[in-house]
């Protein structure tokens, strides 16, 4: 008998609970390859695609735009084009009937954010994917004003083999805000500590903006520790950074200020949505982070002009370097910096490139750390 | 790092937090210490619900137990605010505020305005506030409305804990008097608050939710009914936009007018009587700015125009209730 697999209400990041149908980007008929996007879907925090874990035949769109359903809900059928309708329908019918959805304290059972004390200061980490044998493990590093919620679509997924880490640096997300911090190598120092202190010997290392830099700087500080680079919209690969937009995000206060900013950090400006922006105001809010951003963006973009540069860092590394071909944030020009690296410049794709087009950065990264 | 915190731990950790970050702040008002030195729990149990729990004790000198004479301690704070300290009095009860109206609507409402910009009056006066307590009618009114009439006031109604630390902490640091109000009803609402200090701005509403079928502007305990109104007509397919103002003054009227232009119906719920009200306000507002905009009349939710019953069973009905909200959407939604 041929399988029958269900497409079910994805859970992005750890407070999802319900997600809302935007549209089908797959026909009921279409054959679905493995890896296609087969329909959008939003939680409160962002818009994505859901993509197809398996081959077959969209034969059921059961979710229809609009509808919001729990994490775990059923939203379509994939199956062989010789599967019978009668067996689709009994396995629709049986999943409605038994389907329960998660209650708050489930949804909060699972993994969790960890702190560490690194040298006064407190980091927030999430730690997915179990330690396996022989595999090393990744570590995901954000960039400036992110969090380890920019991995939200990444970090999950690279997770299948291998312990995959994502930390908040200092100065973000929820470790301790104002450390005075204004450096790559002062942030890659609290990285290798980091390290240290949750036993990670050796790592692969993946950045994003100025977490690319950081990435650089670590290889710099403890190459040991260092088993590759994947450099996505990387920091420290050119001197050019949109300065506008870093003092746009110090600087801004409402939501208003905050709206034109964040847009510039995506090929697709209505990702930006309210709530995000609601999330960004809350963070720059809280007590120190101003200060820190602000010796941070002093320290190493004044002016916009990239302060550090770091390409000569990566001595002999394997690495991957990854762009969207319109960053405007630093220009996809730098991808070029590293001889000998594994470019990929994704066609159309701005800045947020790992969150904008995840399952073209997951599988490549995937393959190269293989 | 954000964790589950009561509303009721929320203000607690705000003044905490200010009070150690500032030696001028200080906390006075009946009770707020509560007999210390009184054996076991009883000793310094920080005001009638304990919101001031453990501040006496942690801040010693520097929350004080006043007579039951709210025109004198009321009176005293604006002084001492008027001098360099920045005072956090409270009142316990909002219905209180007639005793001592003179200190606040005449003098910490005006001396910035009468002195030529040279005076600041950082007073912050805290209360509680809002019907359903069967504490009838001199202890359950909603009277942010007659507050907001003032100028020179600022008055916040924060609906949930993370808006309740972040606004007090900015009343705290403001430097205008400041009418800081609580619903009883909420003390015991918990929701994600950052352990660190962050502030909320005030002028700055609340967008709850996003849609695009009917704005419902609500206040205080009134946005969770709203929100529950909503999760009911969303299974109707009806998509409701919920506005927190957070502030009733300053008033993010941009915010409230861009929805509305939006969805071009407008529900405001106010637990407040209706006439002078901040329904009556924000449907005035948008009836002159956006009334091209409106497809159907505006509607209000809000208590009637009579004192607060005792009897359990009339104050359920005087109280706005989701299935009102629900009915008034549903007449604006359904308006030709």
């Amino acid at each position: 008998m041929s399988a029958i697999f269900t497409v079910t209400m994805p859970k992005w990041g750890l407070s999802m609970q319900e997600g809302k149908v935007n549209l089908w980007l797959k026909e009921v008929g279409d054959t679905i390859n493995p890896g296609e996007e087969i329909i959008e879907v939003e939680s409160e925090k962002i818009s994505g695609a859901v993509e197809a874990a398996t081959s077959g035949v969209l034969r059921r769109q059961v979710a229809q735009p609009d509808e919001v359903l729990p994490v775990g809900a059923l939203l379509g059928v994939i199956a062989d084009a010789d599967v019978s309708d009668e067996l689709i329908d009994d396995l629709v019918t049986r999943f409605q009937a038994e389907f329960v959805p998660p209650t708050e304290d489930e949804a909060d059972a699972g993994p969790q954010t960890q702190t560490v004390q690194v040298g006064g200061v407190q980091l927030r980490y999430l730690k997915l994917g179990a330690d396996a044998a022989g595999a090393v493990p990744l570590l995901l590093i954000h960039g400036f004003g992110g969090d380890l919620n920019n991995w939200l679509f990444n970090h999950e997924p690279l997770s299948a083999s291998r312990a995959v880490y994502a930390l908040d640096l200092p100065g973000h997300g929820s470790s301790t805000k104002d450390t005075g911090i204004a450096s790559l190598d002062a942030l890659a120092e609290v990285v290798v500590g980091f390290m240290d202190a949750v036993g990670i010997e050796c790592a692969h290392l993946a950045g994003h903006s100025m977490g690319g830099g950081v990435c650089l700087a670590v290889t710099r500080r403890a190459p040991q520790k260092v088993k590759s680079l994947s450099l996505i919209a990387s920091a420290g690969l050119g001197a050019e950074i949109n300065g506008g937009y870093i003092d746009g995000f110090v600087a801004a206060a409402s939501r208003n200020a905050f709206k034109p900013v964040l847009q510039q950090l995506y090929s697709d400006a209505d990702l930006v949505t309210r709530s995000m922006i609601d999330d960004m105001l809350k963070y720059k809010r809280l007590e120190g982070v101003e200060a820190a951003l602000t010796k941070l963006s002093a320290g190493l973009f004044a002016g916009g002009v990239q302060s550090e540069q770091l390409a000569s860092a990566v001595s002999g590394k394997p690495v991957l370097v990854i762009w969207g071909e319109h960053d405007r944030i630093i220009p996809a020009s730098h991808a070029s910096a590293i001889p000998g690296a594994t470019v990929k410049v994704l066609p159309g794709q701005g800045h947020m490139v790992q969150l904008e087009a995840a399952s073209e950065v997951n599988k490549l990264i995937e393959s190269f750390i293989g | 790092m954000a964790r589950k915190i009561t509303y009721q731990q929320a203000i607690n950790e705000a003044l905490d937090q200010e009070m150690s970050r500032d030696p001028s702040v200080i906390v006075m008002g009946e009770d707020v210490a509560g007999g210390a030195g009184a054996p076991g729990d009883d000793d310094a149990w920080g005001g009638v619900l304990g919101v001031t729990k453990g501040l006496y004790a942690k801040h010693p000198g520097r929350v004080l137990d006043t007579p039951i004479s709210e025109s004198g301690y009321v009176g005293a704070a604006v002084g001492a605010a008027c001098n360099g300290l920045r005072p956090v009095a409270e009142l316990m009860f909002i219905d209180f505020m007639g005793v001592c109206f003179d200190q606040i609507f005449n003098q910490a409402a005006k001396f910035r305005y009468m002195f030529g910009g040279k005076a600041k009056t950082p007073v912050v006066i805290r209360a509680m506030y809002g019907a359903g307590f069967r504490a009838a009618a001199q202890h359950s009114q909603c009277l942010y409305n007659i507050f907001t009439h003032i100028p020179g006031l600022k008055v916040v109604i924060p609906s949930n804990p993370y808006d309740a630390k972040g606004l007090l902490i900015q009343s705290i640091r403001d430097n205008d008097p400041v009418i800081f109000l609580e619903h009883k009803a909420l003390y015991t609402m918990e929701g994600d608050v950052p352990e660190e200090s962050y502030v909320v701005p005030f002028g700055e509403a609340a967008v709850v939710q996003e849609g695009d079928d009917v704005t419902i502007v609500a206040m205080g305990r009134m946005v969770n009914y709203a929100k529950d109104a909503a999760a009911s007509l969303r299974k109707r397919g009806i998509q409701c936009e919920i506005i927190d103002p957070r502030t009733t003054s300053p008033l993010d009227t941009d915010t409230i007018l861009e929805s509305v232009e939006r969805t071009g119906r407008l529900v405001v719920v106010d637990e407040s009587h209706p006439r002078c009200s901040m329904a009556s306000d924000i449907s005035g507002f948008i009836a002159q700015e956006a009334f091209g905009a409106l497809k159907a009349p505006i509607q209000m939710v809000t208590a009637p125009h009579v004192p607060v019953p005792f009897a359990a069973s009339l104050e359920e009905l005087y109280i706005p209730s989701p299935a009102r909200i629900e009915e008034a959407v549903m007449k604006v939604k359904e308006y030709r």
